[in-house]
């Protein structure tokens, strides 16, 4: 993990671009995807982020990172919202955004929780909750790219209800017998539900993972408890921490 | 751009009571802590916990827990910076100032201008000696009178509460000084290099 260089000149600054919402796709009862159409995008990597700035009629400004769920192929810019109950800005953006209205971004942001199809070994995604959105942008470059190289993706939810990405993911994984989604339910499973409840634990890491000598590539996203449960398990499991990269969230933001 | 759009029907109704003298340029105030770090926690136990100032490859002074913890303790209530946007008012710290440590090595000046801050897990990040002397930067072993949990950096991190928290080193297990600056970790990877937030220096460029 040291990354260690000489100071370099300053680069040109990260400039604020205007962003129109093209499409608003509902993904659950409380989670949006916004896709954006910005003018001047100069691309970006699975994994990476944005800074949004809202702007009230009276001045005032707020800004939060969200992370991209679309791959660098696609036209448009995702970002996939989860309304946080007493937030600032994610209920604004879920509830009072129509597609052609406008908001500032600037990035992309974050060189270290990337992955590309350029990156070697077999790569393993667990997301808990909307910690899916960077992950997703990964699975979707994969896609695009008809990479074969072995995926999973362990995915926790509190229902069934609240799995965004769903029906995507579905099919992903059927026509692609090189990725392997496996969802857990953590608070509420239908009676016919086959699947894993309950949380993320040792067991499951061990017996659906990939065995510390392939050298997994490892990205965790979700909930500041889920990544460090998981982070931690996988340690002691055996797995490198250097391979482990992970994004936390909440219980602030919103 | 030229025109800033305004977002129909945004308004702000959380910020308004805040002083805006205690919150730099888009940040927001929240009252829980959150975790970001780009790997898993360490898990340091203390008996295996030292921590050291260093000139290149020489230790000026090395302490293991017991000894840090008898180190002169001062506390701090501060408000911090997160350039996640985060900003938390009124943070209590306690642990042992960068003035002290050199004290207690005899020195009477820094002798170089910048360190690096070396941690658990391989995280580094530079941070000029000018921001750490006169009471400015602090390594930290105490958080609201209790240990720092792992999460948020413990046993032992950095305090430089007036540049943007990724300074504030989590797990810091040496301070290496250096004749010229480097980029540490984040630093290196898009992030600004001192990261003031009250000029929002929160990428390169800014």
């Amino acid at each position: 993990m040291t990354v260690t260089e000489t100071a370099t000149q300053p680069t040109p600054r990260l400039v604020w671009q205007l962003a129109q919402v093209r499409e608003i796709v509902v993904e659950t009862y409380r989670v949006k995807s916004l896709m954006l159409h910005v003018t001047n995008w100069q691309g970006h990597l699975p994994g990476q982020h944005v800074d949004l700035r809202l702007t009230a009629e009276s001045g005032y400004q707020a800004q939060r990172s969200y992370s991209i769920a679309s791959p660098p192929e696609d036209d448009l810019l995702t970002l996939t919202v989860e309304r946080v109950e007493g937030g600032e800005v994610s209920p604004y953006l879920v509830d009072d955004l129509r597609a052609g209205d406008q908001f500032e971004l600037r990035g992309p942001i974050g060189c270290y929780f990337v992955w590309t199809v350029a990156t070697h070994g077999p790569l393993w995604l667990l997301a808990g909750g909307s910690g899916i959105a960077p992950l997703m942008a990964m699975l979707r470059h994969r896609a695009r790219r008809k990479v074969r190289a072995p995926a999973l993706l362990l995915y926790s939810s509190r229902s069934l209800g609240d799995v965004i990405y769903r029906e995507e993911l579905d099919m992903m994984a059927r026509v692609d017998p090189d990725l392997r989604v496996v969802d857990i339910l953590t608070r509420k499973q239908p009676e016919t539900w086959m699947g894993h409840r309950g949380r993320i634990d040792k067991v499951l890491l061990a017996e659906a993972g990939f065995p510390p000598k392939q050298n997994p590539k490892i990205f965790v996203c979700g909930p500041t408890p889920f990544v460090e449960d998981i982070s931690r398990f996988l340690v002691e499991l055996g797995h490198d921490p250097l391979a482990i990269k992970t994004e936390r969230f909440g219980p602030s933001g919103g | 751009m030229n025109e800033t759009p305004i977002s129909r029907g945004f308004r702000s109704w959380r910020q308004e009571q805040i002083p805006k003298n205690r919150v730099p340029p888009g940040q927001y105030v929240t009252t829980d802590f959150p975790v970001l770090s780009a790997g898993p926690t360490p898990q340091t136990k203390l008996e295996d916990w030292n921590f050291a100032l260093e000139l290149g490859a020489s230790p000026l002074g090395s302490w293991n827990w017991a000894e840090f913890e008898s180190l002169p303790q001062t506390t701090i209530k501060i408000d911090i910076h997160c350039v996640t946007k985060w900003s938390k008012l009124d943070t209590t710290w306690q642990g042992v100032t960068f003035d002290d440590l050199l004290n207690t090595v005899g020195l009477a000046k820094p002798p170089a201008p910048y360190v690096m801050a070396h941690c658990d897990g391989g995280y580094t990040t530079n941070i000029p000696v000018a921001d750490l002397i006169g009471g400015k930067g602090m390594i930290v072993t105490r958080y609201e009178s209790l240990p720092i949990s792992p999460a948020h950096g413990g046993p032992a991190r950095v305090l430089v509460p007036h540049l943007y928290f990724w300074k504030s080193a989590k797990w810091v297990r040496s301070l290496r000084f250096m004749e010229q600056d480097q980029r540490g970790f984040w630093e290196s990877l898009g992030y600004h290099n001192y990261g003031d937030p009250w000029k929002e220096q929160r990428y390169d460029g800014d």
